[in-house]
């Protein structure tokens, strides 16, 4: 089933029309109701007359992460606050999160683009979906919930954890779409045959699953132990959350909404596009967005673009999974870390700027974060109680601010490698 | 009239104990008594040793972590219920110790012990004025 054939099957060359027409129509916007982006379009030396071809998109100035931290929490917003119906939230680097506001056509587009995700996924009317994303500030849970409301499928609001009641709900209310991260589906997997019974018994047939980078082998693996579809959806809460781009069946990239997303794929050095095929960063246009627009938004994501035509009958061009991150961002259980983050409170408990090391490992599953701390003279004391506040201390902070639970470990000065005066400060076992 | 106790901080590795010692060893230092606190991921190390200064730095250069804290210590009589007799007196006047561990040699009759006191100067008057004796830094680096 295609939510929005009209749309989603537009020739190549309609569709590009239908871009080029929401692209002039948000730069006019943008420049009458953004408090940002005329003095970036100035700074760029374009006006809203010089957008004449898609092509044209290139000359307009990129956004950034930073863009939205400088301006926190609402600086960015092109409507005034009584008109904005939602508001989310990312952690922070520095202690301020990553806001995003939605008015209630907002709210609409998700539910529409969510709609949609849903069936490129194959889901139909007679799918119960038992969504196990995070519902809060975080976007995914509401998400996924708007498009199953939008769609007219049941949804359980589970969020994420107490697997035990998931899988006791997912047997008795025989819910057969999944949507979490690739970790916890494989992770209530392990739990489901501690409690003794065969996941590939459970109705579900179609895991929509993302938020994390995971692999062709994690998909092999959730498949054959589910006996389930397993498919990879893609989002960030800046361009709306998820549903800004979801894999078919066909398995050979995700379906990107790009009536509404304008993908660019862009050299992170130079700025300049890179050739259909070739990896680079995602860049993503906010083609018809009210309260956050986003122009030319770098998402720090590589990717690479195909608009070769699919079987599934879209003509949207297809992004790949994930393949790598621009910067130094890790996704630990589909949260963004930046170890800059953990810097920032390890500096603010132990007074000092400690050498640290994040290692990041899966068990069962489920991703694990243990944070080496060397200790410094200024935090050590001769009585144990003390230490064990300290590594409290540094473990309930981190949580505070990333809202996942970590692993602290004191370890002595000087056993964390330093390669060239730099520290390395991350090791990733995970086999993703 | 107060000890110094260096504090080592060590993770839970297998030898790591041994090199301490082996450390100052090779430095001609002189453990006099010692006390090992740990956990499932790290433990402290306490000592008196003959050279406090010397030992001190001699770890810094080596990379450890090391502090130096002032510690009672007390002379208990050696006998059944001796250390109980002082306990009792600290409790009374609700002087809170940390940790506390035994001297490993004796300069007289009575045992000797290490005590980690916050007031440690309140503390030492108490203890005397109930004719207990505390011994001074260096009547036990040279023992």
């Amino acid at each position: 089933m295609i939510w929005n054939e009209k749309v989603e099957c537009l020739p190549p060359d309609q569709l590009a029309a239908l871009q080029l027409e929401r692209l002039q129509a948000l730069t006019a916007y943008v420049l009458k109701k953004s408090p940002v982006y005329p003095k970036k379009f100035k700074e760029a030396k374009v006006s809203a007359g010089d957008v004449k071809a898609l092509a044209d998109i290139k000359r307009l100035p990129f956004t950034r992460k930073t863009d939205l931290r400088d301006t926190y929490p609402f600086g960015m917003f092109c409507v005034p606050s009584r008109e904005v119906a939602e508001i989310h939230a990312s952690s922070g680097t520095t202690g301020n999160p990553t806001v995003v506001g939605y008015t209630t056509s907002d709210l609409k587009l998700w539910g529409e683009v969510m709609a949609r995700t849903l069936c490129v996924a194959g889901v139909v009317k007679g799918d119960i979906v038992q969504n196990a994303y995070g519902y809060g500030l975080f976007t995914g849970g509401l998400g996924i919930h708007y498009g199953a409301l939008e769609m007219g499928v049941p949804v359980l609001p589970m969020s994420s954890g107490v697997s035990k009641r998931q899988l006791k709900l997912m047997h008795d209310f025989k819910t057969t779409v999944l949507t979490c991260t690739p970790s916890y589906a494989l992770y209530l997997a392990e739990e489901a045959k501690e409690e003794g019974y065969d996941p590939k018994d459970a109705p579900v047939r179609i895991g929509v699953l993302g938020a994390e980078p995971w692999s062709e082998n994690m998909r092999r693996e959730i498949e054959a132990v589910w006996g389930m579809q397993a498919l990879d959806i893609y989002g960030l809460s800046e361009i709306i959350g998820p549903g800004v781009a979801q894999e078919c069946p066909e398995k050979h990239g995700l379906h990107i909404c790009s009536d509404v997303f304008f993908p660019e794929v862009i050299d992170p050095r130079t700025g300049e596009e890179v050739g259909e095929g070739k990896d680079g960063e995602l860049v993503i246009t906010t083609l018809t967005k009210e309260a956050l627009p986003l122009i030319r938004y770098r998402t720090g994501d590589i990717v690479s673009i195909s608009r070769s035509p699919c079987r599934c009958g879209r003509t949207s061009p297809r992004i790949s999974k994930i393949k790598g991150r621009t910067d130094d961002m890790l996704i630990i259980r589909g949260i963004n870390v930046f170890p800059s983050q953990i810097e920032t409170v390890l500096l603010q408990v132990e007074g000092t700027r400690p050498h640290y090391l994040l290692v990041v490992d899966r068990v069962k599953g489920l991703d694990t974060l243990e944070i080496q701390v060397e200790v410094s003279p200024e935090a050590f004391s001769d009585e144990i109680r003390r230490m064990q506040d300290l590594r409290d201390k540094i473990r309930h902070e981190i949580h505070g601010v990333l809202g996942i639970v970590v692993d602290v470990k004191l370890v002595e000065p000087k056993t964390i490698e330093r390669s060239q005066g730099k520290a390395k400060r991350v090791i990733d076992k995970r086999k993703i | 009239m107060n000890v110094t106790q260096l504090s080592i901080f060590l993770e839970n590795r297998s030898g790591r104990l041994a090199e301490v010692t082996e450390i100052l060893g090779r430095n001609g230092i002189n453990i006099r008594a010692l006390s090992l606190a740990d956990t499932s991921d790290f433990g402290i190390l306490r000592v008196i040793v003959n050279d406090p200064v010397k030992a001190t730095a001699i770890l810094k250069k080596e990379g450890f972590t090391v502090s130096e804290t002032d510690v009672l210590a007390i002379e208990v009589e050696d006998r059944p219920g001796g250390l109980a007799g002082v306990l009792k007196i600290l409790s009374t006047e609700s002087v809170n110790v940390e940790y506390m561990y035994a001297f490993l040699e004796k300069r007289t009759e009575n045992a000797l012990i290490i005590f980690r006191i916050e007031e440690i100067e309140r503390t030492a008057a108490i203890l005397r004025k109930h004719g207990i004796r505390i011994l001074s830094g260096k009547d036990l680096y040279n023992l």
